[in-house]
């Protein structure tokens, strides 16, 4: 019998159906993997398992009794912990003290913190996830946040963990030590639901997986034997190109060269040490480096937002190495930022204003100083329907689209501008598999078209995917320059931990 | 937000206001129907009391959409009232100095040099110290504000611009540095018409230039707007500066429109009651304009309503209040507004529907 039976769920908000009959199982001691892209109803499902939401329609059994949660609390108390993709943790507090939160232990008057520390730190022995339970969360790493939320599910005796997108924040080497508590977990008979959009992650975690789309079950399948295409063109309802297709290509004239530049932060820290790089026309540069090795500080200063204290930086073979941020655009220089909500765009503005951003100030969107505000609408339409946004209406406001097509309207913007170098930093984070393949596709295509791009990403396989060179960023430095189709994940992964070997650009 | 949502929230906070003050007022054995009407009777009776209610919405006017376009740049000017006594000081010194040219001239040269005065009051100090050493300009704008206000007291009060003789006020302004009358009678001059041209010179700043745009931008995001090549500092103190010379040509307005000299009891608060009116009109410069003309209307109806039906001039200013306090709590406003749709959708955050 499974420990959880999810059947017929259907939840309406309005005209819009989140969850349309969903049946769902989980076996004690399974992992089940539940995958769809943002907007398949995988976050309302697990809101309604975890008593946030109730359906309108259908049932749910625990363990073989009817199970109805009025409010989380219910659902804790039988047996269930969450794990949101946005920790719920209160940064001031300290470990203990966020995981006894709502059943402080002691009398009433009294609160006994040091007998919840010692059993805090008994299961963490237990599956491997120590953590000091004095540490202030402020103090503490995404991977350790992570951990404690999961200590703090088991310090309630969850059953059934339910873990939200939990790889979205990590690093890889933190990804990789969260998948060995699962299996511990696993050991030990706890359930697990991992939601995820990821698809390599539910291949290689679950042993079913369960694909959702528009808020309908696709189906059900063993992860074993599943192919990462079948489990693709399920989740996006077409035929997706997973490994998009690379021309090989001569690259061209060198379109950005960075020699020996070095990158302060606002603290007067140095973020990027002695760097020197280049990129040629038609070429794609990655960057790897795990997260806060100086990936910003070299976005950063590259396009003129930080000043270069060292070193030199030549755009299409024009020093730009003290020049302002329009220069350069102008000189030929897109920019994909890597925060498209803070960074890229401006929520409150419309898409057509938003396409502007970066030349409001000349034509065709300016007559002298005066806009030209009635070509506004009409330039951006054409813009946003060349890129797949979705609804192209120049009048929508920024913050009323998706994640994937809010980056679709940076992307007209910056690709559209024709640069003749793009820096893209994290193009495709948060997005979901249609979305990514777009954004990459594009890259390529711009790519051919002669365009230099320097792609820094997180995600180790788009670098793998997408690079002609790979530059490993480690401690701010270029550890090495490698030829992309040579090089093995394995290589570059040693590099981005740090170890040592002669740059051969 | 739904538009509506945001168009709707003013008023809805000046009509609970309005049924609070009610409230209130039958608590002191009042009758509200004859005390509102009464207000109301005051402030648009007559031909005589519109202007004087135009009169003290004018410095309102000016001084919100100065407070206004600053917070469309994303900046807090609530030093408007030092740069209001600048705005009159500099008024009083050119309107004395040039005794005898011709009145448009005169006039002309003393808004002008009062206005580019207040201008770089705002922008010298608070902008550049916000543009390049971070200092927030709620304390330098707010700081220069008290300094400058203790400052005219100063001049008028023993100092170099006291007239002869015990009372502390300036000499008159010469008759041409004088706007004329509008309304016989009363206090309202042809300054007035300077609120709908200030309005529209406003509106079509922020969305028909290019600089208006990058003030948007650098409002709404300003590290978007770095990214975009838009030099953020030079929009900071620019804004600052646009801001004081709407400040500056309110207190010169107020000087050679009403006053005719610096008193020592010209202080009067527009330029904080100015950020109330920048609110209530959503910092939109019409918006802006309708406001004032409310805060006018209640402070002229309120007299009236003291004669005619004997209720105490303070529960006028106890609506004031309320409007102020529905308005800061503009947040509650949205939430009943959109409460009805929460049912439809989650609210933001809640994230039912980002799985």
């Amino acid at each position: 019998m499974p420990l959880l039976q999810v059947h017929g769920i259907t939840k309406r908000f309005g005209s819009l159906t989140a969850n349309d009959r969903v049946t769902i199982d989980v076996e004690a001691g399974e992992v089940h993997a539940v995958l769809g892209e943002n907007g398949a109803g995988k976050s309302t499902l697990m809101n309604i398992i975890y008593g946030l939401l109730h359906p309108d329609e259908g049932s749910m059994t625990l363990a073989g009794q009817p199970f109805q949660p009025r409010g989380p609390r219910e659902a804790m108390a039988a047996g269930i912990g969450m794990v949101h993709q946005h920790f719920m943790l209160i940064p001031a507090l300290t470990v203990v003290e966020n995981i006894v939160l709502g059943r402080e232990p002691g009398t009433r008057l009294r609160l006994d913190l040091d007998v919840a520390a010692r059993e805090i730190r008994q299961l963490g022995g237990r599956y491997h996830m120590e953590v000091d339970p004095y540490a202030r969360v402020r103090d503490l790493p995404v991977g350790l946040q992570q951990r404690v939320e999961i200590l703090k599910a088991f310090y309630r005796k969850a059953r059934l963990l339910i873990l939200d997108e939990p790889t979205a924040m990590l690093t890889p080497q933190e990804t990789g030590e969260l998948f060995a508590i699962i299996e511990r977990l696993q050991g030990e008979g706890l359930s697990i639901l991992f939601i995820s959009h990821k698809l390599e992650e539910a291949r290689r975690i679950a042993q079913r997986i369960t694909v959702m789309r528009l808020g309908r079950v696709v189906e059900t399948l063993p992860a074993e034997g599943a192919t990462a295409q079948e489990l693709a063109n399920a989740m996006v309802g077409r035929d997706v190109v997973l490994q998009v297709e690379r021309d090989p290509q001569p690259p061209g004239d060198p379109v950005l060269e960075v020699e020996n530049l070095t990158v302060l932060d606002a603290t007067g820290k140095p973020r990027v040490k002695d760097l020197s790089l280049t990129v040629r026309a038609g070429e794609i540069v990655g960057i790897a480096g795990v997260d806060g090795n100086g990936q910003e500080e070299l976005a950063a200063a590259l396009a003129g937002l930080l000043p270069a204290v060292h070193g030199r930086i030549r755009l299409a073979g024009r020093d730009v190495t003290g020049a302002p941020v329009r220069r350069r655009l102008e000189e030929g220089l897109g920019y994909i930022p890597a925060d498209r909500q803070a960074e890229g765009l401006v929520m409150n503005f419309t898409l057509a204003e938003n396409l502007a951003l970066r030349s409001y100030w000349r034509a065709p969107y300016a007559r002298g100083l005066m806009l030209a505000f009635e070509r506004f609408n009409s330039v951006g339409r054409g813009q946003l329907e060349r890129f797949d946004v979705r609804p192209a209406d120049p009048r929508m406001l920024a913050r009323q689209l998706s994640g994937g097509n809010q980056q679709k309207v940076i992307l007209a913007r910056e690709v559209g501008a024709r640069p003749k170098m793009l820096i893209a930093s994290q193009p495709t984070r948060g997005l979901d598999v249609g979305a990514i393949e777009f954004v990459q596709r594009r890259l390529l295509e711009l790519r051919s078209q002669g365009t230099g791009i320097l792609l820094i990403s997180l995600e180790l396989e788009e670098i793998l995917a997408l690079s002609d060179r790979i530059g490993v960023l480690y401690g701010g430095q270029l550890v090495a320059m490698l030829d992309g189709a040579r090089v093995t994940r394995e290589r570059v992964g040693l590099l981005m931990a740090g170890s040592r070997e002669e740059v051969s650009a | 937000m739904r538009p509506w949502v945001v168009w709707a929230t003013p008023f809805v906070a000046v009509i609970l206001a309005v049924i609070v003050g009610a409230l209130l007022i039958i608590g002191f054995h009042h009758n509200p129907v004859v005390a509102y009407s009464a207000l109301f009777q005051g402030a648009f009776g007559n031909v005589q009391d519109i202007a004087t209610t135009l009169t003290d919405s004018l410095p309102l006017m000016l001084t919100g959409l100065g407070v206004a376009f600053a917070f469309r740049a994303g900046l807090f000017n609530i030093g408007g009232e030092g740069q209001y006594w600048v705005g009159a000081i500099v008024a009083t010194i050119f309107g004395i100095a040039f005794p005898g040219l011709w009145a448009p001239v005169h006039i002309f040269i003393c808004i002008v040099a009062a206005m580019i005065a207040a201008g770089l009051y705002a922008a010298v100090i608070p902008g550049l110290l916000k543009a390049y050493l971070g200092a927030h300009e709620v304390i330098t704008t707010m700081m220069l504000s008290y300094a400058m206000v203790f400052f005219g007291h100063y001049l008028v009060e023993n100092g170099p611009m006291m007239r002869p003789g015990f009372i502390p006020e300036s000499r008159p302004l010469a008759a041409s540095a004088l706007l004329p009358t509008l309304v016989p009678g009363s206090q309202l001059s042809v300054g007035i018409f300077l609120a709908p041209v200030c309005a529209l010179a406003m509106a079509l700043l922020l969305n028909r230039t290019t600089y208006g745009f990058g003030i948007r931008t650098v409002g709404q995001n300003p590290r978007a707007a770095r990214y975009a090549g838009i030099r953020v500092p030079i929009y900071t103190v620019s804004a600052l500066f646009v801001s004081g010379l709407f400040m500056g040509l309110a207190g010169s307005v107020q000087v050679m429109g009403v006053e005719h000299q610096l008193l020592d009891g010209f202080n009067s608060g527009y330029g904080f009651t100015a950020i109330v009116v920048a609110l209530l009109g959503k910092n939109h410069p019409w918006g802006t304009l309708a406001a004032a003309i409310l805060f006018g209307a209640l402070s002229a109806g309120a007299n009236t309503m003291q004669i005619n039906a004997a209720i105490p001039v303070q529960l006028v200013n106890a609506v004031e209040g309320l409007i102020i306090f529905f308005v800061a709590t503009e947040g509650l406003i949205h939430w009943g507004l959109s409460r009805r749709h929460a049912a439809v959708q989650p609210a933001p955050g809640q994230g039912a529907l980002a799985g």
